[in-house]
């Protein structure tokens, strides 16, 4: 790398003023905290509407006072109508994927880490990282006014889901929900993409460019490689969901027909003959899920890539092992960024698309799996012969795996055009992506909360509040999600404001409310977290600089790091990421930085030196 | 902390896996001729994932109780990986997802790579906000001139059908949908609005109706009796009380319903609807 030139181009000296420091921050490491933050306060918001969702679907018809207090629209008598409820199904699903899923992994830990692992004294673009932020954090104020603006339909936002189907989408005037709430939705969704847009600029331009002497890209963490495959993917679907939600929009607001077919009859009105609904024609609704699901799937890695790599990280750190298999990581991670933009149709296969699509898109989903798979090998790989320690992040590292495959597992039923027929909208599907997509995510970053945390804030999180966390949501989530795999096949479907219609559902009933307590406690539970989270920065004991006996570059700087990360002196890099164990070190961790291993005993062997990421992979 | 680990991911794996044991929460009695082999691709698809689920926990639980920090405080094992295992997991995995996905087409083929045989009972679909409508060609077996001008929700004419054409006079338009038993049928899906999805959870069979469009899908359902058809894509305010009925009859009680002018149809229909009650649960 051209030190010289880069050096000078980005350093910046550190502000003194508050706002400068903290609000209009150009450091990545503020601004990787301001995304957290956005995703700590966007999950609660998400978790809420999920329990008010869950009481609607257990008890229908229970008059809940509260609810009638505050919202008496959505829930006059305190009892929910249908379009709130649905209107909760989709706030909490898009506020979730965008601004949890896509914030806290990504923009939050990977801004934070991603310069500081590879030698960087700061973000390639520190304005531009400092606007996507605040682009973002625009977004979710614009979702979270979807709250207010929807008050005439009674709703807290729009009815769509998190996919907001056209032409449901495309039509004020489809009923509740599809007035202003939705051109807000739309509007919210669009922003997030430009800022995300932004933020994948970056972190390409500077893990290619401003790595540090030494730091080969085969030397890189697992989660540098994460953070860099999920912005590539992030580059390359946005773009395609930007323009589909402007096309959506115009056709709301311009009349344009780009989703919206012909001789559509609405509310008593055809389309054209009245100014209530003016004449639309030769839109696709096709169309829009193409778009939708062009960027939506790969959406799911970049919610699950970072998770991949803190979990790899975190999972060798504390089996004091090396990571088994680093080079066939790296490759899975490619394949899964690869295949994971050719198999959109998976959510397709009865959407009317042709069938001979759907069998070519269902062959390539079930192949995404073998990257999965072999991830998961190598994960158990990882652990075994190690010596494993079992810090709270460890536990969320090693449920991360479990519920990863929980999840994912599933997949090869979903994927399937012919098992698509009785499980496509069920809560089969519920299930499968909460598992994968959500929790498993969830985990990793709180496997990544509790594993950087004394480095963000030079304070460990207390280790026995964050296990009692841990056994609560572990055991939570799977009494959550397990069950609805079962509603599903039964023949439950999603999005459906109360399960009361149908008499084949009722035998479910026992399930529904044994998930809804499960929910509830879990969801009580991440009070804990938000309490140690809290006063762990305040009074959690002292880190001091690589309390986990680490070796990846962050762990070599102070906690937290100043302003340019390494005080000044660049780092240089001389051995790959992992080496824990080396046969004859001292210590059973070497760190990047150290030029030689120094020998416990004479007649070791020179090959402790190995796992330099060019020759370390053969043993 | 190792040994508690392992025994929590033990239990759990057990629970989740006796969960998909329960008979009463399973599949309901199957009535179409392709749901025998989509239901034995199921088993053996979920078979697969139980058994993949259960090795990697049980061998996740072992991991972490065999190696966990010992008293000895002896180094783990230094090592990057192995290129042999790499190969071999990647190629027996890839075996067996991709098989499975080449052995799923099966069914999906015989139901989607081809038309409707000939002479399968045809019924339109016309879906709209919160409603179904069976639009039933009579004994022409030709279906009356349909126009989305004719349309009036208000004065019942629900699809658009043109009285005047020769072909709707003896056509019929119901809000439940009956198809004989044993025999082919060949339903044209259509919508109103906005997107909904056919869906009974009996036939194996799930849908969407995309407004612009006519997908014509085929079945064949063999048992007679009454079964619940649901709306599965949500479609707005009331999507989860768009529900009608399947009627699966005997060809000859559906014959001389479909004989029967317009009127005496919507009686006969009704009498039909209580005489079939809805299946036990399994």
């Amino acid at each position: 790398m051209s030190g010289e030139t880069h050096e000078a181009v980005h350093r910046h000296p550190a502000p003194t003023g508050f706002i400068r420091k903290y609000i209009f921050s150009l450091d990545h490491k503020v601004i990787g905290i301001q995304y957290i933050m956005l995703a700590l306060v966007a999950v609660l918001v998400g978790m809420t509407m999920s329990v008010l969702m869950r009481m609607n679907l257990s008890w229908p018809g229970t008059n809940w006072p509260i609810l009638g207090t505050l919202f008496p629209g959505g829930a006059p008598d305190g009892m929910m109508t249908p379009e709130f409820y649905l209107s909760l199904v989709t706030m909490h699903g898009t506020i979730m994927v965008f601004f949890v899923l896509t914030t806290a992994p990504q923009g939050g830990f990977g801004n934070y880490f991603l310069p500081i692992q590879i030698g960087a004294e700061d973000m390639a673009f520190p304005v531009l990282n400092m606007l996507s932020f605040w682009v973002t954090l625009v977004g979710f104020i614009v979702i979270l006014s979807a709250i207010f603006f929807s008050g005439a339909d009674s709703t807290v936002g729009p009815i769509g889901g998190w996919t907001g189907y056209a032409p449901l989408s495309a039509l004020p005037n489809a009923g509740p929900g599809q007035g202003m709430g939705m051109n807000l939705w739309i509007i919210s969704i669009a922003i997030f993409c430009v800022g995300s847009l932004l933020g994948a600029l970056n972190f390409i331009t500077t893990l290619l460019n401003m790595r540090t002497r030494g730091m080969s890209l085969m030397r890189m963490p697992l989660t540098c490689w994460a953070w860099f495959t999920t912005a590539v993917l992030a580059l390359l679907s946005f773009p395609v969901l930007l323009g589909g939600g402007i096309l959506l929009l115009l056709d709301r607001l311009a009349g344009t027909s780009f989703f919206i077919p012909g001789g559509l009859y609405l509310s008593g009105i055809l389309s054209g003959t009245d100014e209530r609904f003016p004449l639309h024609t030769g839109g696709s609704p096709i169309l829009w899920q193409h778009l939708f699901w062009f960027f939506g799937h790969p959406e799911v890695y970049i919610a699950i890539l970072p998770g991949m790599g803190a979990t790899s990280h975190i999972l060798s750190t504390f089996a004091r092992k090396p990571v088994f298999g680093y080079r066939a990581m790296v490759f899975a991670i490619f394949a899964i960024g690869l295949l994971g933009f050719f198999v959109w149709g998976h959510h397709m296969f009865i959407s009317g698309m042709s069938p001979y699509s759907a069998m070519t898109f269902s062959i390539l989903t079930l192949s995404i799996g073998v990257p999965s798979a072999v991830k998961t090998f190598n994960w158990l790989g990882t652990l075994w012969g190690g010596r494993i320690r079992f810090t709270t992040a460890m536990l969320f590292a090693i449920g991360f795996v479990s519920l990863f495959v929980a999840g994912g597992i599933t997949g090869l039923v979903l994927g399937q055009t012919s098992l698509d027929l009785p499980m496509h909208d069920t809560y089969f599907v519920t299930a499968h992506f909460h598992l994968v997509m959500g929790v498993a995510s969830i985990f990793g970053m709180f496997a990544a909360t509790y594993f950087w945390f004394p480095k963000m804030f030079g304070r460990l999180m207390n280790e026995s509040l964050g296990k009692f966390h841990f056994w609560i949501t572990f055991i939570g989530v799977y009494c959550i999600f397990v069950p609805m795999h079962t509603m599903g096949i039964v023949g439950m479907p999603r999005r459906f404001a109360q399960f009361t219609e149908y008499e084949y559902l009722k035998t479910l009933h026992p399930l529904v409310v044994f998930v809804s307590i499960a929910a509830i406690a879990t969801v009580l539970a991440q009070i804990v977290f938000y309490f140690n989270l809290l006063w762990s920065i305040f009074k959690g004991k002292r880190a001091g600089e690589n309390p986990w006996d680490a070796t990846t570059l962050e762990w070599t700087t102070a906690s937290p790091p100043p302003h340019d990360n390494f005080a000044g002196h660049l780092p240089v890099v001389y051995r790959g990421p992992y080496e824990f164990a080396v046969p004859g070190a001292a210590n059973d961790f070497v760190m990047q930085t150290e030029p030689e291993v120094i020998l416990q005993a004479v007649g070791s062997g020179r090959e402790g030196t190995s796992g330099n990421g060019h020759d370390g992979h053969r043993h | 902390m190792g040994r508690a680990l392992a025994v929590i991911i033990w239990i759990l794996t057990l629970l989740s896996v006796s969960l998909f044991f329960i008979d009463k929460w399973w599949f309901p009695t199957a009535i179409s001729s392709h749901a025998a082999a989509l239901d034995r691709q199921f088993l053996i698809t979920i078979i697969v994932v139980g058994l993949a689920f259960t090795a990697a926990q049980v061998g996740l639980g072992y991991m972490v109780w065999k190696y966990r920090e010992d008293a000895d405080r002896s180094r783990a094992t230094y090592t990057h990986g192995s290129s042999k295992l790499e190969v071999i997991w990647t190629v027996v995995t890839a075996i067996i997802f991709i098989g499975l996905a080449v052995m799923g087409q099966s069914v999906w083929a015989s139901l989607r790579f081809n038309d409707a045989p000939p002479g399968s009972y045809q019924v339109e679909v016309v879906a709209q906000q919160f409603q179904w409508n069976f639009h039933y060609p009579g004994t022409d077996r030709v279906f009356g001139r349909t126009d989305p001008n004719l349309i009036d929700d208000s004065g019942l004419n629900f699809i658009g059908l043109d009285e005047a054409d020769p072909n709707a006079k003896d056509d019929a338009v119901h809000t439940v949908l009956a198809i004989p038993s044993g025999r082919p049928v060949e339903l044209l899906l259509r919508s109103k609005d906005v997107i909904h999805n056919i869906w009974v959870p009996q036939l194996r069979f799930k849908q969407d109706l995309v407004p612009g469009m006519v997908i014509r899908v085929h079945f064949t359902a063999n048992t007679p009796g009454k079964y619940e058809l649901a709306c599965a894509e949500l479609c707005g305010q009331l999507h989860f009380q768009m529900k009608s009925y399947l009627l699966v009859l005997p060809d000859d009680e559906l014959g001389a319903l479909t004989a029967l002018p317009q009127d005496q149809f919507q009686t006969r229909m009704t009498e039909l609807l209580a005489k079939y009650k809805l299946p036990a649960q399994n």
